[in-house]
């Protein structure tokens, strides 16, 4: 018997929770979205959704099995990646874009700092500003889903131009021109709460990014409601601020990084070029993430208030 | 008291034995008793092959400062002196005694006479008590110090691992010898509060302490929140004075003295009988144990005969644990015996045993938000392996008392705790070679 016992370091026990286990709730709290995307977009909005996600997982298959490292496509980090890259996408994208698209999130941004939680900055959101960079055109055609025709105006481009806003019960309902996953405030909402919930996430980056842009906007003299429902606020402050590598794992530091992201967004939305502003900020915020950890550290219980030299 | 409450982890706490009254195991053939089973200076053997010892015969002297004597637990021979491997790799020497069945006490069993703290103080250091909460510290060197700097007790009857029960059982059957071990310690070292720190997850034991301390005027039961570590001594102290020990400091800087309740009745029971400790309350317990039990055992009992006294294993064990699952150490064989600071042992089979698989970090920092210290675990491992002893200063991992929430929390299931033992050590030696440069 003496052959088969095991000598591990402590502790001997451990939580269930695991990668896989985080990134299936995080799978899990986008389906809502998913569902109401194909319902407000058709069809189309899941097959771009499918065919991200598939190559977002095959590109990072392919890719640790040719630099031979472990493959870990089974934690499901790439298909939530290729999920929010799809909800960042027009329904209306060609699908060689959105294929190009998640290969950029995959490899160049994730895989080449390094896989899974070594990438400093959002795959997605990356990709998407590379796509939106890349193909203008495209990636800023929408599908209105009231009048079922194709035309560039988010509520953001009508708001920028004084155009007739949609109701905020269908800003709310998503049932607007966007990028098909960034519409439904109902179901990101559901899928923030889900998340809280559950412990994946906290409620601090999402909460304080979104009241930063509502107490910003309301100062700014704009309609604060309407910032708050339109474009990817929800959808970036719910899921993709809250990306653990590449945002802060302190409490204080996820609060400076909402008041960070909230101020950019609006900075753009309101006096820049662009009528969305969400990426730019999430990503110039992740560039400042390490500084941000480590000026937001804890003193330790009981530490000497300074270091003394040996 | 305490201004916010420290974190730590919700575990199962599997206290299966909590309402089994320990039973006393059939006496051994065999005893092993390492020479160190505390912290210091092992004892030096005073027995020699062939010798007869009876039950309470000193078999080790405490020749050092810090030390502390062991006792046979049973009566027979001496079959040998021999040397053992502790689980840290250091060989120790032991004392093989094969017992005769009988039993027979020791001659020179008496009570002692106490009548002064430096009387207690002797007392206690010739009873060969230790912390018997597991960290083996001799008591008698706290209770040898400044006396007019301890203004209060804090008993640590928190019991926060899962399964070991053997204090809770000490808290239920023998609150009373808890309650004079404590009035003993307050009335020579004229301290006028203690507090008895209690997990509410033990509502007896609250229970019978405060009915055994219901006569003591100054002493309190005080029930704490069932989060691990709760029973950590800077944690313990904390949430029951609200006093915090700063870095490099002890307990009695903070005024206090920390002690554990079964220690607290070992000493009652030494002063009351002059039978020093040699035998033990152990919590016998795991998946692959067929019948969990807390058992009285003789110290020095090999384990395999704990887990043949509870009806053995119901399945293969696969990893066979000292202490409790979040700190205890695993074990390589079951020969190994039953020391004075040993609160249980448990087996797990395969599916307990088996460790995860380590996947890359993800960066989620849950490990530091589990920290009941707020340490950063996760960028310690980046300065440790980036040999960064001077950032892992900045770090404090010094202050880590390895209580493994961490690793526990750790969704990509790394061994994040081990890797602070490993850095703490790095810090400690460049910290000595950082003064060795300056001289």
């Amino acid at each position: 018997m003496e052959d088969t016992l095991l000598v591990s370091p402590a502790p001997h026990v451990r939580s269930a929770v695991n990668t896989r286990r985080i990134m299936l709730d995080v799978v899990i709290a986008l389906i809502p979205t998913l569902i109401a995307s194909a319902i407000i977009f058709g069809f189309r909005a899941l097959g771009v959704t499918a065919l991200c996600v598939a190559v977002c997982v095959i590109s990072e298959w392919a890719f640790e099995k040719l630099c031979k490292r472990d493959v870990t496509v089974g934690d499901l980090s790439a298909v939530v990646t290729g999920i929010l890259l799809a909800f960042n996408l027009p329904s209306t994208i060609p699908l060689w874009q959105a294929a190009f698209g998640s290969i950029v999130a995959i490899v160049v941004v994730k895989q080449l700092f390094g896989g899974i939680g070594r990438n400093f900055a959002n795959p997605a959101i990356t990709a998407r500003v590379v796509l939106l960079i890349s193909f203008a055109g495209s990636m800023s055609s929408f599908k209105d889903p009231i009048n079922d025709a194709v035309s560039g105006a988010t509520p953001l481009a009508i708001m920028g131009a004084n155009g007739n806003m949609p109701s905020l019960l269908d800003m709310f309902l998503g049932r607007h021109g966007g990028s098909l996953g960034e519409t439904c405030a109902l179901t990101l909402l559901i899928g923030g709460i889900y998340l809280v919930a559950r412990k994946v996430i906290t409620w601090h980056t999402p909460v304080v990014f979104m009241g930063t842009v509502f107490l910003f906007t309301l100062a700014l003299g704009e309609d604060p409601m309407y910032h708050l429902l339109a474009g990817g606020l929800i959808l970036g402050a719910v899921f993709m601020a809250t990306d653990y590598s590449t945002s802060p794992s302190t409490s204080w530091g996820k609060v400076v990084f909402g008041v960070g992201c909230g101020i950019i967004t609006v900075l753009i939305r309101v006096f820049g070029n662009y009528p969305e502003g969400v990426s730019f900020a999430i990503l110039l915020m992740n560039i400042v993430t390490p500084y941000i950890n480590a000026l937001t550290r804890r003193r330790p219980f009981g530490a000497a208030k300074k270091t003394k030299k040996a | 008291m305490s201004l916010f409450r420290l974190k730590g982890v919700h575990l199962k706490h599997c206290k299966n034995t909590a309402q089994m009254p320990p039973e006393r195991i059939d006496t051994p053939k065999t005893v092993i008793l390492p020479m160190s089973m505390h912290i210091g200076a092992p004892a030096e053997p005073v027995v020699k092959a062939g010798d007869t010892v009876k039950v309470g015969q000193l078999v080790g002297a405490a020749n050092a400062k810090v030390s502390s004597p062991v006792y046979s637990g049973v009566s027979g021979t001496v079959k040998k002196i021999d040397e053992i491997v502790f689980s840290n790799g250091a060989p120790i020497k032991t004392v093989v005694i094969e017992s005769d069945g009988e039993q027979t006490v020791f001659e020179g069993i008496e009570p002692p006479t106490v009548n002064s703290l430096a009387e207690l103080v002797e007392a206690i250091k010739n009873s060969g008590i230790v912390g018997l909460g597991g960290a083996g510290f001799p008591t008698f060197i706290k209770l040898d110090a400044d006396k007019e700097r301890i203004d209060t007790i804090v008993v640590n009857g928190a019991e926060c691992e899962p399964y070991i029960t053997s204090d809770t059982r000490t808290m239920i059957d023998d609150a009373a010898l808890v309650a004079d071990g404590l009035k003993l310690l307050m009335k020579y070292l004229e301290v006028a509060h203690a507090v008895v720190g209690i997990e509410k997850n033990k509502p007896e034991c609250i229970k019978s302490m405060r009915a055994a301390l219901a006569d003591v005027v100054g002493a309190e039961v005080k029930p704490l929140a069932a989060v691990y570590p709760q029973g950590g001594e800077k944690v313990l102290v904390y949430h029951t004075t609200g006093r915090v020990i700063e870095e490099g400091k002890l307990p009695i800087d903070a005024g206090v003295l920390v002690i554990n309740c079964t220690t607290l009745a070992g000493i009652a029971r030494y002063i009351n009988t002059g039978m020093p400790l040699v035998q033990k309350c152990i919590t016998v317990d795991g998946s692959a144990v067929k019948t969990p039990k807390n058992v009285i055992a003789p110290i020095g009992t090999p384990v395999k005969d704990l887990f043949e006294f509870c009806g053995g294993f119901c399945e293969e064990p696969r990893k066979i644990i000292f202490g409790g699952p979040m700190m205890g150490t695993a074990s390589v064989d079951t020969d190994f015996p039953v020391l004075k600071q040993t609160n249980a042992v448990l087996a797990f089979a395969k599916k307990e045993a088996t460790p995860p698989k380590v996947t890359p970090c993800i960066r989620c920092g849950k490990c530091a938000q589990s920290c009941p210290f707020g340490l950063s675990p996760c960028e310690i491992s980046d300065a440790y392996k980036a040999s960064d002893a001077a950032r892992l200063q900045k770090l404090k991992v010094n202050l880590c008392m390895e209580c493994g929430c961490c690793s526990y929390v750790c969704p990509a299931k790394r061994n994040i705790v081990q890797r602070n033992k490993m850095a703490k050590t790095m810090l400690r030696n460049y910290q000595i070679s950082q003064k060795g440069g300056n001289k």
